[in-house]
């Protein structure tokens, strides 16, 4: 799997790079047959790359929801239209800060522990071990991870939007003042739970297979040195970020 | 042993918190939350313009939700707009002479259609129209309006020499 030979410059290197990750999502799909031998494993990663991002979740969505109760509060109290607040929150919420800050937080506190893990296997020639044993390390090893990555982000998104939602209610309605009852009759006339909710619940699900298609390639490809692993964490979570930001913009203008 | 049960356990909590999220989420904050509603009976209301008034936006007496907005169509005949209300039964007794009119909650807000009581004793059964009706006010109408008014010379003063050609 590592890339044969000195690339000739940056360029070709990069598409060398993007080409080898395509192929290894190929894999990854052809082994999920063989995965569903390992769904303990599978399990076991959903606790550790789920359940685990918890905490962070939560306490980042009550603060985003927070600031954005605090900030769109005065954006709109300039226009008159602070009854909006529950509207402009959880839209905000569902269609865009949801999926994406929920994929970068994921990318920091899941990703990186993914290619950590991953590439130590490899440093250390564990997953060459396990082909001896003949178990195959991308049904073993990879492929669970990827699953879990699939099945967590959304369900984290959907923690994240609630716990906002919430955050931007304790600020707009205990803090500010705001109607309790315009808060939410305002948010639930204008929010539609398809185009709305369920379509950020897509983006959250094409941003968890491709955090831990990034992490896991990068782990899995390392070069099995201490220094090799260090930079493939590193670029886990700067590829991560850069892609599901891209992904973002190309996703909502087609699901807009 | 007790460690594999403790992170199954744990991975279970996590995704019935994730799906009770999606849960609450869904049908809580978005127009679901709107649907869910008692037995309710129908009014109908003509209008010549509905202006942004949407499928499920709220119908209120006195600020108060008493129903939702159920269909908006054409009358191909009439060439206005049909409104079907849903009012919610336990609301029966609105006087038959009372007025539908669409307002605006705020000036971001959404379209509701507002109901003002009138004081027959007779009261609205289920199916029956609203014979005053109100339409949504237009901002372009309004301006209209505010410039027929302030000054009927100004829009003539450019026509005349247009109008009268030089010879």
């Amino acid at each position: 799997m590592t890339p044969a030979g000195k690339p000739r410059n940056a360029l070709a290197g990069g598409i060398a790079q993007i080409g080898a990750c395509g192929l290894f999502l190929l894999s990854i799909l052809a082994a999920l047959p063989a995965s569903l031998r390992h769904v303990r494993e599978t399990v076991r990663q959903v606790w550790f790359v789920g359940a685990m991002s918890l905490t962070i979740i939560m306490t980042c969505g009550l603060f985003v929801g927070m600031v954005l109760g605090l900030q769109l509060y005065y954006v709109l109290s300039i226009f008159g239209g602070t009854a909006a607040l529950g509207t402009v929150v959880s839209l905000a919420l569902y269609r865009e800060l949801g999926p994406v800050v929920t994929a970068l937080l994921f990318a920091g506190r899941a990703g990186t522990s993914i290619t950590a893990e991953i590439g130590l296997m490899r440093a250390t020639d564990q997953l060459s071990a396990m082909e001896m044993m003949a178990v195959d390390p991308l049904a073993y090893v990879v492929t669970p991870r990827f699953l879990a990555g699939v099945i967590a982000m959304p369900l984290l998104a959907c923690v994240f939007n609630a716990l906002g939602i919430f955050g931007a209610h304790l600020v707009g309605v205990s803090w500010l003042g705001l109607d309790n009852g315009t808060f939410w009759s305002n948010m639930t006339s204008s929010v539609d739970v398809w185009k709305d909710v369920i379509n950020g619940l897509w983006k959250s699900v094409a941003f968890g297979a491709v955090i831990t298609l990034i992490a896991t390639f990068q782990g899995y490809t390392t070069p099995p040195t201490s220094e090799g692993v260090a930079y493939a964490t590193t670029r886990t979570v700067v590829f991560s970020s850069i892609v599901v930001l891209a992904l973002d913009f190309v996703m909502t203008a087609f699901l807009m | 042993m007790s460690q594999k049960h403790s992170y199954q356990f744990g991975t279970g909590l996590f995704i019935l918190l994730g799906f009770a999220a999606l849960a609450w989420l869904a049908t809580q904050t978005t127009s679901v939350a709107n649907y869910r509603q008692g037995d309710s009976y129908t009014l109908n209301a003509r209008f010549t313009n509905v202006g942004q008034l949407k499928l499920g936006a709220p119908v209120k007496v006195a600020g108060v939700r008493i129903g939702s907005v159920r269909t908006i169509e054409v009358d191909p005949a009439k060439l206005d707009a049909k409104v079907q209300l849903s009012i919610a039964t336990r609301y029966a007794e609105l006087p038959d002479d009372s007025a539908a009119a669409i307002f605006t909650s705020g000036l971001l807000g959404d379209q509701y259609v507002a109901i003002q009581p009138g004081g027959s004793p007779d009261v609205l059964k289920d199916g029956d129209e609203f014979v005053l009706t109100q339409s949504s006010v237009q901002l372009e109408d309004l301006i209209g309006k505010f410039l027929a008014a302030g000054g009927p010379e100004k829009p003539a003063e450019p026509a005349t020499p247009a109008a009268t050609p030089t010879p």
